[in-house]
């Protein structure tokens, strides 16, 4: 299946195959009016499997959430129809808004207005730790 | 004359949600005044007059709240607040956050308990004054931890290279939650955990704090096992409000009951600590036994929460003027 090139935007290659749409919805894409493709399962000789997200804008993007889900996706971005730019991606160390906490205890399920905050508990795990109750969030 | 928020801008107050948000120094100084206290009460009998505790109790408890209310009349200080959820605003749909500021407005200081865990740190949101986390549900209850750690202090001669079991309920227990944080900073300490499988400690606690201590741990679910080699037993009481289902509270209540024919493997100055209410897990007969140290508990608790008080409104000693 091909999708043309774009002139000008952003391309999340190299996404975990079938994280793309975990992605989107984070990044709360659906809210864009601009051209937006997503791939999924798209072969790779890296890594057999991958999914590509290209988005026809230069909009503002999360680097904290797309550093969340996988910091080893590559964030290009396209001016003129060329790579201008690779982003350097990193497992955010706190992440805000993104994550409910599951714990059914814990005062974010409760309480009005409250911004869920997880800070990084094991880099090698890749585990989240509620600021709030202390419960781990694991992928 | 400032507006709400660049009051809160300004007031900027010092919260104690957790015991790690004390450094061993500072509880070293908190258990020297609270020791002092109780050399020479008199001396401070006026050290709070003019202060207000808001003691907001969205959750029943008796010693806590009374240890906390005590503690503030004896600083010469006043006390308000409500002792269950019913007597409080949120029964009307009003949020936490909400309700703190609201308080905040009226008192020095707030002591807070309620039944959701994290609770403290978003009631802290938008607050002019201190917190101290009174117990917030499984979670934290480090005026507890406090009053623990003196007990230890004062049975023992230190905090540091001690064997301490923790039994009963260590999934639900905050009190051992707290505890586990407050002895990991010190030097070559030894734990055992004892419980049922269901009520182990939960993994943000030995994959966190305790494997990042380094100190040596071991869980097991027999107390046989383990007692003689203890110089501090933590009992706990199995906590039925934890629970969501009655018949597992049922199947794990009475799981472990320290009496004196356990006690009889057990070192002569070994310290039983328990934070209260005690139910079927320590038989009274362990009462009058010399190694029974869960009353000092109770004692001491009102010291140390005078010296915490004290501590984050900014009270001087009056006995170092």
């Amino acid at each position: 299946m091909d999708v043309s090139k774009i002139e000008e935007g952003l391309v999340l290659d190299h996404i975990k195959a079938g994280m793309a749409l975990k992605i989107y919805e984070s990044l709360k894409l659906d809210l864009l009016d601009c051209p937006l493709a997503i791939l999924t399962n798209v072969d790779s000789k890296l890594m057999g499997k991958k999914d590509i997200l290209k988005i026809g804008a230069l909009v503002p993007i999360d680097l904290a959430v797309l550093g969340f889900w996988d910091e080893h996706m590559t964030l290009n971005i396209i001016r003129d129809g060329e790579v201008a730019e690779k982003v350097q991606l990193e497992k955010p160390s706190e992440i805000r808004g993104l994550l409910e906490c599951k714990n059914p205890r814990c005062i974010t399920g409760q309480e009005r207005a409250i911004e869920s905050i997880f800070y990084l508990a094991d880099r090698e795990k890749d585990t989240y730790r509620c600021a709030y109750c202390d419960s781990m969030w694991e992928k | 004359m400032m507006t709400q928020n660049e009051m809160l801008e300004k007031a900027n107050p010092r919260h104690v949600f957790d015991i790690g948000d004390l450094s061993v120094e500072e509880i070293d100084d908190l258990i020297s005044l609270a020791e002092s206290i109780m050399e020479k009460p008199d001396a401070y009998e006026e050290v709070a007059k003019g202060k207000k505790l808001g003691s907001l109790f969205f959750e029943p408890s008796t010693r806590t709240r009374l240890s906390f209310e005590a503690a503030m009349l004896d600083l010469g200080g006043n006390v308000l607040g409500f002792a269950s959820s019913d007597s409080s605003s949120t029964t009307k749909g009003e949020s936490l956050s909400d309700t703190i500021q609201v308080v905040s407005n009226y008192v020095d200081i707030i002591a807070m308990r309620h039944p959701k865990e994290g609770a403290p740190l978003a009631a802290a949101r938008r607050c002019l004054v201190p917190i101290i986390n009174a117990g917030d549900g499984g979670h934290n209850h480090p005026t507890q931890t406090l009053a623990d750690l003196i007990t230890i202090k004062e049975r023992k001669g230190r905090l540091d290279k001690l064997t301490v079991g923790f039994c009963g309920d260590l999934t639900f227990g905050r009190t051992v939650h707290s505890l586990v944080n407050a002895l990991c900073r010190y030097e070559g300490m030894n734990f055992a955990f004892i419980s049922p499988p269901e009520l182990r400690l939960p993994d943000y606690l030995k994959e966190g704090v305790l494997a990042r201590s380094g100190h040596p741990y071991m869980e097991t679910g027999s107390i046989e096992e383990v007692i003689p080699s203890l110089d501090i037993l933590y009992m706990t009481r199995v906590q039925k409000e934890r629970f969501f289902n009655e018949a597992d509270y049922v199947r794990l209540r009475d799981t472990y009951i320290l009496d004196l024919d356990k006690l009889h493997f057990a070192k002569r100055d070994l310290a039983i600590l328990h934070p209260l209410p005690r139910v079927n897990e320590i038989a009274v007969e362990v009462d009058d036994d010399p190694r029974a140290a869960y009353f000092d508990q109770v004692h001491h608790g009102k010291f140390m929460r005078m010296a915490l008080m004290m501590k984050l409104m900014g009270l001087e000693d009056p006995l170092k003027k």
